[in-house]
């Protein structure tokens, strides 16, 4: 599979408070941080539930599916990795199955592609098998309603 | 109860601000910077350095106020404070901390500044190679998600496209501040006006709304303003210029990790602003001149909505570029030239411009202007904005 971006960029740190994100990620599943006490779920990963302040945080697998949020599609290298691969699209995906979490990720499309703020889209799963540690990143996909 | 305010108690006594340079171009220090802008402050002010008791400042700015005042042989050091959060969302807050430390009777006389001098240190708009991205970022940054303008930019395609707001009215911001820094002999941007051809032309930094001369440049240099209590502003020999108002913070959850703020699509300053007004007992129509910091020029038109000054649903037709300048526009702005045509001196610059303003010093001087807002950078959290005004304003 082609990727959306050249090799080289910063990789994700797959330790810490985030560790099962990642670890469902390889697996192709989209895993976030649920409230055990109030049941909400919340994203990116925190400590505390900001609704009921419990601790109590599960993780659980939603549907990887979302509708873009909003949109941007850089020409100007922001990293040496990225110099002669510009323009690239980011979205901002929200999740209405998981509480309207929102993610950032990528849209594979060609650059100069229409993007529409509230498109159905799909998750991809990208493997970096190659990287030490492996890692798999989320891309979007715009999905045929 | 006795009203708790900032309002009139305290005053600007003195500006001061060092050459501007165009980034790496300093033959000096950022600290040197520091230490001339706060130097030109106390001389403008009338006040002996080693009198100033206090320094504020915000960004993280790497001048340390323990380290200044040895520096300057200050006598006694009341007060030493920074303001949380990156680039110049704190600016108006320096200036606010020196005048509660001054208005509480922690410190007398208190220096809020900002001294950059970025390539001597590590650049802006360009991510560290190497690294595992941590936190908030290895969400973000493999996907080539790094610089401030990345960071702002779905905020302004949101808002943008949902209220039908074309990139023109974008345009007018960033002419705006390339006019007036025509006239301004400090400017870094003096002798390179800007044309609606060369911005239409200008190479993309970010599509749907971001080309050139909509994002904001780096520069060398320092500014700094000494805070004193208002009774002792007028023993001073400059006309004293009053705090009328000011506020920092930002609405709920505006700092929420990985783009998750509920009102994601704003400038952050929807409640700073409320409560800026309230304190000043002012709204926008009071205000002579507008000093609205420019990170990005969408962050202005959220900062600018946001504070009451224009309205989502006629942004289009009044941020034109006739409105906005000195000295006989609608709503003057960016009178100096702004950070992106004076200096990018994380705002502080724009608060020297409003002050001479209330002087009657500026260059392009709006005639008898007694208000003035000072609109911090947006989009970050903490955000913050003040309002200064003459005696008459009072
Ligand atoms: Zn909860």
């Amino acid at each position: 599979m082609n990727r959306a971006l050249p090799d080289g960029l910063p990789v994700p740190a797959q330790d810490g408070l985030a560790k099962p994100y990642w670890d469902g990620t390889r697996q192709g599943k989209l895993v976030i941080q649920k409230c055990r006490d109030c049941g909400k779920y919340q994203w990116g990963p925190e400590w505390i539930c900001h609704r009921c302040h419990s601790f109590d945080l599960a993780w659980e697998e939603v549907a990887p599916r979302g509708r873009i949020w909003s949109w941007q599609r850089p020409h100007h290298p922001v990293h040496p990795a990225l110099n002669g691969h510009t323009p690239y699209t980011i979205v901002l995906v929200e999740l209405p199955d998981a509480d309207n979490v929102r993610m950032v990720g990528n849209l594979l499309c060609t650059p100069d592609t229409p993007v529409t703020i509230g498109a159905a889209v799909e998750a991809i799963f990208e493997p970096h098998d190659e990287a030490e540690p492996p890692y798999t990143l989320v891309q979007w996909r715009v999905r045929e309603e | 109860m006795t009203e708790r305010t900032l309002r009139g108690k305290v005053a600007i006594a003195g500006i001061g601000e060092t050459v501007y340079y165009k980034h790496g171009q300093s033959p000096d220090a950022e600290f040197k910077l520091a230490l001339q802008a706060i130097l030109a402050a106390c001389r403008d002010a009338g006040i002996d350095p080693r009198d100033v008791d206090g320094f504020a400042s915000y960004g993280d700015d790497r001048s340390d106020g323990p380290r200044l005042a040895a520096a300057l042989g200050i006598r006694e050091l009341r007060f030493s404070n920074m303001h949380w959060g990156g680039g110049g969302g704190g600016v108006a807050a320096a200036v606010a901390n020196a005048g509660a430390a001054v208005q509480s009777g922690m410190a007398n006389c208190v220096i809020a500044f900002r001294s950059l001098a970025q390539g001597q240190f590590a650049r802006y708009g360009r991510s560290r190679t190497g690294a595992a991205a941590m936190g908030d970022d290895a969400f973000l940054a493999p996907y080539g998600l790094m610089s401030p303008a990345q960071r702002f930019a779905m905020k302004i395609t949101r808002f943008m496209t949902g209220n039908g707001i074309r990139h023109e009215a974008l345009r007018a911001i960033a002419m705006a501040s390339y006019h007036h820094a025509q006239n301004n002999p400090n400017a870094v941007m003096r002798g390179r006006p800007l044309t609606e051809e060369k911005y239409d032309s200008a190479r993309w930094i970010i599509e749907p709304f971001h080309r050139l001369f909509d994002c904001c440049q780096e520069n060398d240099g320092a500014g700094a303003v000494l805070v004193v209590p208002a009774e002792r502003a007028k023993d001073l020999p400059q006309k004293p210029v009053y705090l009328l108002g000011a506020a920092q913070g930002g609405h709920h959850r505006s700092a929420a990790p990985v783009h998750n703020a509920p009102d994601y699509a704003s400038a952050h300053f929807k409640t700073v602003a409320r409560n800026m007004w309230a304190m000043a007992k002012l709204g926008p129509k009071d205000c002579d001149v507008v000093q609205a910091y420019e990170n990005f020029t969408g962050g202005v038109l959220l900062s600018l909505v946001e504070h009451g000054f224009i309205d989502p649903k006629t942004a289009n037709e009044q941020l034109v570029l006739e409105n906005l300048l000195a000295p006989g526009g609608k709503m003057p702005m960016n009178t100096s030239g702004g950070n992106l045509a004076e200096c990018y001196m994380h705002g502080l610059e724009m608060v020297n411009e409003a002050v001479r303003q209330l002087r009657g010093t500026a260059i392009n001087q709006v005639a008898g202007a007694n208000v003035v807002a000072v609109l911090g950078g947006p989009m970050v959290t903490p955000v913050s904005s003040l309002v200064v005004g003459t005696e008459a304003a009072l």
